[in-house]
Formats: C-alpha cells, structure tokens, sequence
C-alpha cells in the first residue's frame, strides 16, 4: 500500500532548476535509499517532502491526505510534520537542551503530552539508540555520531509514520559513521517505513528494499534494492555504481 | 566645614535617593525595557507585516534622538494636554522606550545568529512556531545576547542621572542640591560617581554569574 506518493514534483533555485519533475513511490514499510552524485537534488527533493522547501510545483498524497507541495496552509503542514520524522545532516538538536529534553520537546510542546509519559517514551527510545545514560548531556558535550543517534531517537518519539534521513552520516567520521548506521540498520529490522539519502553504497545495499538513483534533478532509475544492485537498467546508473563500489 | 566630615554626612544623604530611586527606577524601566525588546524583537524575525515597519520606525526615532531630549518630550508633552505628569513615571517610560529600541536591535541580532536548522527541527518535530521561538530561539538568542544586554543595563544605571531633569530626586540630583548649598562641587561630585561606580560593580558581578550559569550548555566539558 502506497502511503507516500509524489507526482512531478519541481524546485528551483537561483542557480537553476534543482528538481525536475520527480515521481515516486513509497510503500508502507519501505527502506528507500536515494542514491545519486552530488548536486543531484536528493536532499532538495526529501526538505520539499516536509514542506522545508516550499516547490514550485507538484503533489503529494501522504496516508491517504493530498498535499500541493508549492502552496498549502499552515494547519496542513503543521498536520503532516505531526506523522513524519527527518534526521538532518547536521543533527539540529536544540543546543540549550539536554538530550532528554531534545527528545521530549516534541511530544510536550507539539502535542501537549503529560511530561512524565514524554519522558518515559524519550526514554525508551535513548535506550533504543544507545543514548540514555547520557539524558542529561548538553548536544555541545558529546560526539557527532552520539548526536545524531539521540536526534534519532528524538525523531522516533513522536511515533512517526515515515521517516527522512537527510544523508545521516555525512557528517562523521568513518568510525562514528558506523554507529549511526547499526542503528538504522536497527530500525530498518522494526519495520519503520524510511526514506534516506545517502552516500553509502553498502548501506543501501544491505539494508535498503528499495533504491532511487536520481541525477540532475530526475529519477533515472528505481526498483527493488537486489535488482538495482544486481542488474541495473540504465547505463548510467551502471556508471555510478562501477564508480562507487 | 571639614571635607571628610561634608562626605561622611552626606553619604546617606546621596545613597538613600540611589536606592529609593535610581535603583527602582532602573531595575522597573530595565524589565519593561526587556518586554517591549522581545515583543520588537520578534516583531522583526518573524517578519510581521505592517507591525514589522512600525517597528523599524520606532527604533530609527529612538536611537536618532537624544535621551535628553526624548525625557523633555515625555515631561512636558503631557503638560500640553494640562495634564501635570509625575516625574518618576515620565522616567520610567521613557527609560523602557529608549532602552527597549537599543535592547530590540540586540536580541533581534542574537535571534537571527541562531542557526536555521534549530528552527527546522522544531518544525519537524512538531512544535508551532511559538513553541519553538519559546523553547529553543529566544533563550538561545538570550544567551548569546547577555553580555551585550549587561552593558545596556550598567549603562543604563548611569543614564538614570538625566531624570534629575525632570524633577525625580534621584542621586545626582541629591548631590547637585548638596553642592549647592555647600559650594563643595568636586568632592560631591566624585564622592557620587564612586557610589555610581559600586552600584555598576555589583551589576557587573551578577553579570559575570548571569553568563557563567547560562553559559553551561555551550561548553563541552562543564556542567555535566
């Protein structure tokens, strides 16, 4: 079942057209990697999906809801972040709060949730990612891969319906890199519909159903994570791949 | 009359107005002062239209006018109407007024040097927009903003001498009518700016406090 559906979705910037008319699926349950070079619109095409880039064009149909994604009110995309989750490149986590209060702060200011039930849920999910004992730290005072692991969490308190990981592990080093991927790794075992954007090709490989490979602002190809990896149809994703692994 | 004897007898004579009035008139203008900044402040970050050039106009009025003059205004605008005001109040008012422009500019300032992603992430979780400006931009921006709003307050404290203008006894002006009485213009003149200078030296410590305090999230390795 289709619980995220994007029709010619187009973004563009000063610099030039970034999105080219995108159209994609995601099911219910979904690990999708988007793959692709730099400069292809990945990141561009997941922030409109969150309506963090407003596009010039396009419609999403989301749990059965349809969204114009260059112009809707504020009620209706404040609804939608409500059943959505995205994990940022930089973590973003509030620096003046502490990991727990990062984790609560969804559940008892954006949904007014008794503060102890918000802190029992947070809880549970710093446990989830490993991050619990540090409930009390500062972001400032831990690692980037600690950091993105409790801005994980932070994203799995809300109990979303879907997931965006804007390239999650960018930011690290190779070490940390793998932290954060065994949790995701994790996750993508619970049956959390995900949708993520990166750059490790082992990554998608291993733990992605489904794989997109967008370049220049258009899907070039998409398909089950085993057939893209296996016997990919397009030449130029073969390109990308004999030069990425 | 001796001179150690005339600055004995008139210390009490000059710290009683500094703490009857300087520092109320102070600490009430510096709070109201404080409310009308972030209210200015957030005016202007959140690109409120309409309300957004009312408040430009406000600060370029403010800040291109001197507070002298801003005080004269205040007292003797009301008289116009035959209303008699009180000086006190006219202080305080225009204290807030002033200070509040130059207090909008610095939080305001603050407010747009907190990353963007702070505000995203606030939206991703679900927060509205007030929500967010409450929990993560404005105590971020205060942060960040505090010693800059410390040196508004010490100068603040300094400028309270001018409401002598208008008729508020406070200390400079107990001094003024001290020295006049007594032709000791110099030594009441510095025996005042020393008391000035205590009342600065306690604000100045509580400030140093203030930072260290709310200085601990952004330090990888205190407060834990």
């Amino acid at each position: 079942m289709a619980l995220l559906e994007v029709k010619n979705l187009v973004k563009s910037f000063d610099r030039g057209t970034v999105l080219k008319g995108i159209n994609l699926t995601v099911d219910k349950g979904d690990v999708m990697a988007v793959l692709g070079p730099s400069g292809s619109g990945k990141t561009t095409m997941l922030r409109c999906l969150n309506y963090l880039e407003i596009a010039d064009s396009g419609e999403m149909t989301f749990d059965g809801v349809t969204y114009d994604l260059s112009s809707s009110s504020k009620k209706d995309i404040a609804a939608l972040r409500k059943q959505t989750g995205f994990v940022f490149q930089s973590y973003n986590l509030f620096s003046n709060k502490t990991v727990l209060d990062n984790v609560t702060l969804g559940l008892t200011s954006g949904r007014g949730t008794d503060k102890k039930i918000a802190e029992e849920t947070a809880l549970r999910e710093l446990e989830r990612v490993g991050m619990a004992d540090h409930a009390d730290r500062y972001p400032a005072q831990l690692s980037g891969g600690q950091q993105q692991r409790v801005a994980i969490a932070r994203a799995l308190a809300t109990d979303p319906k879907i997931i965006y990981f804007d390239e999650p592990t960018s930011a690290l080093d190779p070490e940390l890199t793998t932290e954060v991927l065994d949790v995701i790794r994790e996750l993508a075992g619970s049956g959390i519909t995900m949708v993520v954007v990166t750059h490790e090709m082992s990554f998608a490989k291993d733990v992605s159903s489904k794989v997109v490979f967008m370049e220049d602002g258009l899907i070039i190809e998409q398909g089950n994570s085993k057939e893209f990896f296996n016997d990919p149809k397009e030449e130029r994703t073969r390109e990308f791949l004999k030069l990425n692994i | 009359m001796d001179i150690w004897n005339l600055l004995i007898e008139s210390f009490p004579r000059i710290i009683l107005p500094g703490l009857a009035m300087t520092i109320p008139l102070t600490i009430i203008s510096f709070a109201l002062a404080l409310v009308i900044a972030v209210i200015v402040a957030l005016i202007q970050y959140s690109k409120v239209p309409v309300l957004t050039q009312i408040a430009r106009v406000y600060i370029w009025i403010i800040r291109g006018t001197p507070l002298l003059v801003q005080l004269m205004v205040g007292y003797y605008g009301p008289s116009a109407f035959g209303i008699k005001p009180n000086g006190f109040v006219v202080a305080v008012i225009v204290f807030a007024i002033n200070e509040g422009a130059y207090c909008a500019e610095t939080i305001r300032g603050c407010m747009e040097s907190v990353p963007k992603g702070q505000l995203e992430a606030g939206y991703c979780v679900g927060m509205s927009y007030p929500g967010i400006m409450w929990h993560v931009i404005l105590p971020q921006a205060f942060r960040a903003a505090f010693p800059a709003l410390g040196n508004s307050l010490i100068s603040m404290v300094k400028d309270t001498s001018l409401a002598s203008n208008i008729t508020v006894t406070e200390m400079f002006l107990a001094t003024r009518q001290i020295a006049g009485r007594t032709y000791q213009f110099l030594p009441l003149y510095l025996e005042v700016a020393f008391i000035y200078l205590m009342f600065s030296t306690v604000l100045e410590a509580f400030q140093r406090r203030g930072e260290a305090r709310l200085g601990r999230y952004d330090h990888g390795t205190s407060g834990s």
